[in-house]
């Protein structure tokens, strides 16, 4: 029963000191079988007869994987067809070890029952476990386990059986057999010389009848494994392929390296405009290092984390300013071509870089990758080559059969392994996504480009949500406040169905005024650390795309549980003020609540009520009163320098069938918006302060650096050639000479001088308060030293972090490591802000696809302004769509190069007598540009100015078109501050 | 959360046991024959020798002596070995005093003080191997030692630890389930009063689960009485066995 694991263990400080575990064996450790009668299970998962279509193995049999079927060929395992799995604890261990998402990728399959995976701890069974030997090798040992795991089981299986027929009196049943599957030759001929049954991967899935497309799932990786043990025995001839990359560093040699000095580390950044570029950007220095030359890149993929070595000075050299893409539509052509472009230039440029080559990779990055075949003559062939809709990923060499029906298709692939002979990296098709230019397929492309987590949740997610019927228990009522009995109401746009917070706000007899923010209680339902914890964590916010919103917490939560509907009793977390009628704060007090909201209101119908006179109930009074404060507390705070930023927030009218976009509008900003916002930022600032207090070091805050006076420079020149003076000294200032900024004739300048000065300031942060100094807390933007996220738990985790962290400030839950480790915080904070980031530049390629498919078939003549001036370039802004374009001053037609001199000194484009500054209103027209499958964009032309030999003829007058229209999902956007 | 699993999702602990099951336990009494009582145990990786002399005349005379009960003095150490790295101060170290104020309250809740007015008993407990439950070990060992002295207790005194993962409670925990964060609840108990002797606990736990987790760890306590007592009886039998063959 008992045994003891030694070990030796290098310390922290360097000491080497021996570890002695203790490793208890058991014999109650059940095979997991419907079929054995030996073990006490209860509920066992493997089916009693599984059925898969095999004609290797066309009888009753389990798989069980090896650790690198687990972890390169998850996409087979996760198919429908693959079921009655036994996973080792020692393989699964060692996934973990190496590769989390995969981890997390196979708790998802174990958690579905459908899928029939069954654990088997095989490191504490007596009878599967052994110590590993003198001089065996990690791997071999892990083998070697794997195969007396597999064995045990043949041999239990047996036995099973056995007496099964002896008990039933008849031997009807045949038996399951175990199949190991491996990706090692070696170890599957090992396993059969002990009379297993055993295959490799690729011989396991070519049998399956049910699913001949399998096969363009597997990965790639027994081949170039061959194909690198062929060329350790013999370098030159390599089966009669070149090697065209130097060797990687091994980890140890790596491991070494970096430690003295002699490699650096950093990751690896790929030119998105020439393929044989790149940077390394080293962790902790400013000057990014140059990669030039596919060899120096060295099978580096952009996102790597890789270890180089600089280059003697005499070799640095420059990015060459010239756009190259790699053109080659067969490999034979790619591997020309590498030669060709690696000698293409010998001389040493005057403004060199330090340059580098990668020597080593540290860790890949690779994900799946979105993107299409690329065309060839030979659809019948099976090696194909896929281009990734992302520029900076090179070329991918897949094996399909499926060519010709892939063609025009958006698929996703992932990269396997880049040997040193292949010019590209060797990959395998995963699943097919649907037809270029459809919606959904592209939805789903710019979803997975801006990596935001989209799938249903699965199963171990929802088996933590609360059971229905849901209702308030007795013991809820006693650990919370009842304020069921106030008047509140929401107020949110049209169409919300996660509602997080709802307000009141009522006088008390002493003649102030209570107010109350009252925002879904979500914490109560995701509790720390469990799998809805973790995967409401993952995707950190809810992603408002145009069409469609992608939910960080189940449904049943952000539209039902959670949401704070009229009429239903929820749950809230409450933040109550008292304040006199000059919105002066008298006290301030949080507590968890249960609250029954009496109605739900767009911000429109709240707006009626409060204008209209004749209605007096409490509803309506608390509005009123709200009103009237928020409007007192937003000018305390422009008073106090917070700035309005505007942005262009504009929404589509979509067809009701078809769901295309047929028109697009500004959203309208009404009193009640703003009413509803200044309350949230009050709760925001106020339990700022208060978790603050109690965690000062780890509490989750979020701040708004100030940015540098030199960065407000394109916007000051800008404005100033409109007579128009920015004062950027303090943000005080900023706000009031943008309030200033009026120019009569255009009521948009001021608009668009608030945006530009938005996209001179970088983002707001979140971070862990022990981080930084008290100074650097503040929040630009709001003008507020302190600031957090409170009154959006539904849709942001930053939310539940705080709200986890008030409870425990005011004794209404436990805490837990996590949330008191400042570094975790920390590292919490980070992960949110990269989702933050992605959430919106998705929600802005949003816009941008479903502009496109607006213009479809369009050509519009359209008003705009100049934002930027470039080289080659005006930067336009269309108000009325609120997006952007370039429109290009030279271009491919040669003969219009020249027409207008770009002045860097005042930034202007000038041909003849007309002059393009900043905020100058144009005419252009807009179409859609398909030419490039991939990478679909506007283009524009100039219509007003008339630039004789280049602006174009404005178009004839479109009769307008009425087509019914339905609202979108709505994007509560902005709520709660920056 | 990266890291070692503390218990897997199949309900195995890093060592393969399950939340509510003890580590081995293996104890020897009567190991020293110049101490009037001595005992050894072993907790899974864990090991402690514990000494008792006494009840002897009170040393310092009349000052330290109390003159309606025994003077309970203990000592707790750890040997200079007994973990991975070398120990520089065997005893006297804040930690070991600490230990030693505990197992003197522990066991002056459990002896029959009043029986030894103006008398001193030397209780002293070494921890020769540290694996997690260093004290719980020293109790237990403590127990025995005292036992093997013949000095009357209300009853045994078994300590047994108890730790808190994923919301489970797990019991008589290990150095690694120790160090890797989370609560660590040490509860010596008198297993058949259940008056707890001595109860701390080591970082943050919230109020809703102490309950589970003293349940925990309380079970642990009876379970090693049924262990200490077992070897009690047949040490016992062993001794007249011999006495009757002599
Ligand atoms: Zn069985």
């Amino acid at each position: 029963m008992l045994t003891s694991k030694s070990f030796v263990k290098k310390t922290k400080r360097g000491s080497v000191i021996k570890v002695v575990r203790e490793h208890y064996l058991r014999d109650d450790i059940w095979c997991g079988s419907e079929v054995c009668d030996i073990c006490l299970q209860e509920a066992p998962v493997l089916e009693r007869h599984p059925q898969i279509d095999s004609d290797l193995c066309d009888f009753p049999h389990y798989v069980l994987p090896d650790t690198n079927v687990l972890l390169h060929q998850i996409d087979i395992l996760e198919d429908n067809i693959i079921k009655n799995v036994i996973l080792l604890q020692t393989v699964q261990q060692e996934a973990k070890h190496r590769s989390l998402p995969v981890h997390k990728r196979m708790r998802d399959i174990i958690a579905n029952t459908d899928k029939k995976f069954y654990v088997f701890t095989n490191e504490h069974h007596k009878e599967t476990y052994s110590e590993r030997k003198p001089g065996e090798s990690p791997n071999d040992y892990s083998d070697r386990l794997i195969r007396q795991a597999a064995k045990w089981y043949k041999d239990h299986l047996e036995r099973a059986r056995k007496q099964g027929s002896k008990v039933t009196d008849g031997d009807d049943e045949s038996g399951v057999s175990v199949v190991l599957l491996t990706n090692d030759m070696a170890n599957r001929d090992k396993a059969r010389e002990d009379g297993m049954l055993a295959y490799t991967v690729h011989e396991y899935v070519k049998s399956l009848i049910a699913k001949p497309e399998l096969i363009d799932r597997l990965a790639q990786i027994t081949s170039a494994e061959n194909e690198r043990k062929k060329r350790d025995s013999d370098i030159s001839s390599d089966g009669g392929r070149k090697v065209l990359f130097p060797e990687h560093m091994s980890a140890t040699q790596l491991q070494s390296a970096v430690k003295n000095g002699t490699v650096k580390q950093g990751t690896f950044h790929a030119s998105s405009e020439n393929f044989r570029e790149g940077h390394v950007s080293i962790h902790g220095e400013e000057q990014m290092i140059f990669i030039k030359g596919l060899a120096n890149q060295n099978r580096a993929v952009n996102g790597d984390i890789v270890a180089i070595v600089i280059l003697p000075k005499h070799q640095w050299t420059c990015p060459s300013s010239v756009v190259a893409v790699d053109k080659a539509d067969k490999e034979e052509e790619g591997e020309k071509d590498f030669e060709e472009g690696e000698n293409s230039d010998s001389s040493r440029p005057a403004n060199s870089q330090p340059t580098g080559k990668v020597v080593g990779i540290v860790k890949r990055n690779w994900r799946p990758y979105c993107g299409v075949l690329q065309p060839s003559n030979n659809m019948e062939g099976t090696r194909h080559l896929f281009m990734a809709a992302e520029k900076k990923i090179p070329k991918i060499r897949i094996e399909t059969r499926q060519a010709a029906s892939l063609q025009g298709q958006r698929i996703i692939v992932s990269i396997d392994s880049w040997p040193r002979n292949s010019r590209y990296p060797m990959g395998h098709f995963v699943r097919l996504l649907g037809e270029i230019g459809d919606r959904d397929t592209e939805n789903e492309v710019l979803l997975l480009e801006h990596d935001v987590p989209h799938l249903p949740f699965s199963e171990s997610v929802l088996s933590f949500l609360p059971k229905m019927p849901w209702g308030i228990t007795e013991e809820d009522v006693k650990v919370r406040e009842d304020l069921r009995h106030l008047d509140i109401c929401s107020v949110d746009p049209p169409g919300c169905t996660d509602i997080d917070d709802a307000l009141h706000c009522r006088e008390l007899d002493n003649g102030n005024l209570e107010v109350g923010v009252h925002i879904a209680d979500v914490t109560h339902f995701i509790r720390p650390g469990n799998a809805l914890d973790d995967e409401a964590f993952n995707r950190g916010t809810t992603v408002y795309l145009v069409d469609k919103r992608i939910d960080m917490v189940p449904e049943l939560l952000s539209s039902n549980l959670c949401s704070l509907r009229g009429n239903e009793e929820r749950f809230a977390f409450t933040c109550i003020w008292e304040v006199t009628h000059k919105a002066e704060i008298v006290s301030t007090r949080f507590t968890k609540s249960i609250i029954c909201s009496r109605a739900a209101f767009t911000y429109e119908e709240a707006q009626l009520r409060i204008d209209d006179k004749s209605m007096n109930d409490n509803v309506t009074l608390g509005l009123r009163g709200l009103n009237r404060l928020a409007k007192i507390l937003k000018q305390k705070r422009l008073d106090n320098g917070a700035l309005v930023l505007a942005s262009p927030e504009i929404r589509f009218s979509m067809d009701s069938e078809t769901h295309d976009p047929i028109e697009v509008q500004q959203k309208e900003m009404r009193e009640t918006n703003s009413m509803v916002e200044e309350f949230m930022l009050l709760a925001n600032i106020s339990v700022a302060k208060k978790i603050h207090e109690e965690f000062p070091q780890c509490a989750t805050l979020r701040r708004h650096p100030t940015p540098s006076p030199s960065s407000y420079e394109p916007v000051i020149k800008a404005a100033l050639a409109k007579g128009v003076e920015l004062e950027v000294d303090s943000g005080h200032a900023l706000a009031q000479s943008l309030d200033k900024a009026v120019i009569p004739d255009e009521p948009f300048f001021n608009n668009l001088l608030r945006m530009m000065t938005t996209r001179c300031m970088t983002q707001a942060l979140y971070f862990s308060s022990g981080t930084l100094p008290f100074e650097d807390f503040f929040h630009y933007g709001l003008a507020a030293p302190i600031y957090t996220h409170f009154t959006s738990p539904i849709r942001r985790y930053s939310d539940i972090l705080v709200h986890r962290a008030l409870a425990v400030a005011i004794h209404a839950d436990q805490s837990y490591p996590s949330l008191l480790d400042k570094q975790n915080v920390q590292t919490m904070c980070n992960h949110m802000n990269i989702r933050h980031r992605m959430a919106q530049y998705a929600g802005r390629a949003s816009v941008a696809l479903h502009t496109q498919i607006f213009l479809k078939d369009k050509i519009l003549d359209e008003e705009g302004f100049i934002i930027f001036v470039r080289k080659n370039a005006v930067q336009v802004f269309i108000p009325k769509y609120g997006f952007e374009g370039t429109l290009f001053l030279r271009g491919p037609d040669k003969d219009k190069d020249g027409l207008f001199k770009y002045n860097e000194e005042e930034c202007t484009q000038s041909a003849g007598n007309v002059t393009l500054r900043g905020f100058d209103k144009v005419r252009v027209q807009i179409s859609a540009e398909t030419s490039n499958i991939q990478h679909q964009k506007l283009r524009m032309k100039l219509v007003e100015p008339k630039v004789s030999g280049f602006s174009v003829d404005p178009q004839p007058a479109e009769p307008t078109r009425e087509v019914e229209s339905q609202p979108p999902p709505t994007k509560k956007q902005r709520r709660g501050g920056p | 959360m990266a890291g070692i699993e503390l218990l897997s999702d199949q309900g195995f602990r890093v060592d393969g046991r399950r939340p509510h099951e003890l580590r081995k336990i293996q104890c020897r009494m009567g190991v020293f024959r110049q101490a009037d009582g001595s005992a050894y145990i072993e907790q899974g990786n864990t090991r402690a020798l514990a000494t008792v002399y006494g009840p002897h005349e009170a040393s310092g005379g009349r000052v330290r002596a109390q003159h309606d009960r025994v003077t309970i003095n203990c000592q707790y150490s750890m040997a200079t070995f007994s973990t991975g790295e070398r120990k520089k101060r065997p005893m006297g170290d804040r930690k070991s005093q600490e230990m030693s104020q505990n197992l003197q309250r522990t066991f002056e809740a459990a002896i029959m003080t009043q029986l030894y007015p103006r008398s001193q008993i030397d209780i002293y407990v070494q921890v020769l191997q540290a694996d997690g439950g260093n004290y719980c070990a020293c109790v237990n060992a403590a127990t025995l030692a005292i036992i093997d002295a013949g000095i009357p207790m209300r009853d045994y005194v078994c300590a047994c630890s108890a730790g808190f993962v994923s919301d489970t409670p797990l019991v008589d925990i290990s150095y690694l389930e120790e160090s890797l964060g989370g609560p660590d609840m040490i509860v010596a108990l008198l297993p058949k009063s259940e008056q707890i002797a001595l109860f701390q606990l080591n970082s943050r736990l919230h109020a809703d689960h102490l309950s589970k987790v003293l349940d925990m760890a309380t079970k642990g306590c009876k379970d090693i009485h049924t262990v200490l007592d077992g070897a009690v009886r047949d040490h016992v039998s062993e001794v007249t066995d011999s006495m009757a063959r002599s």
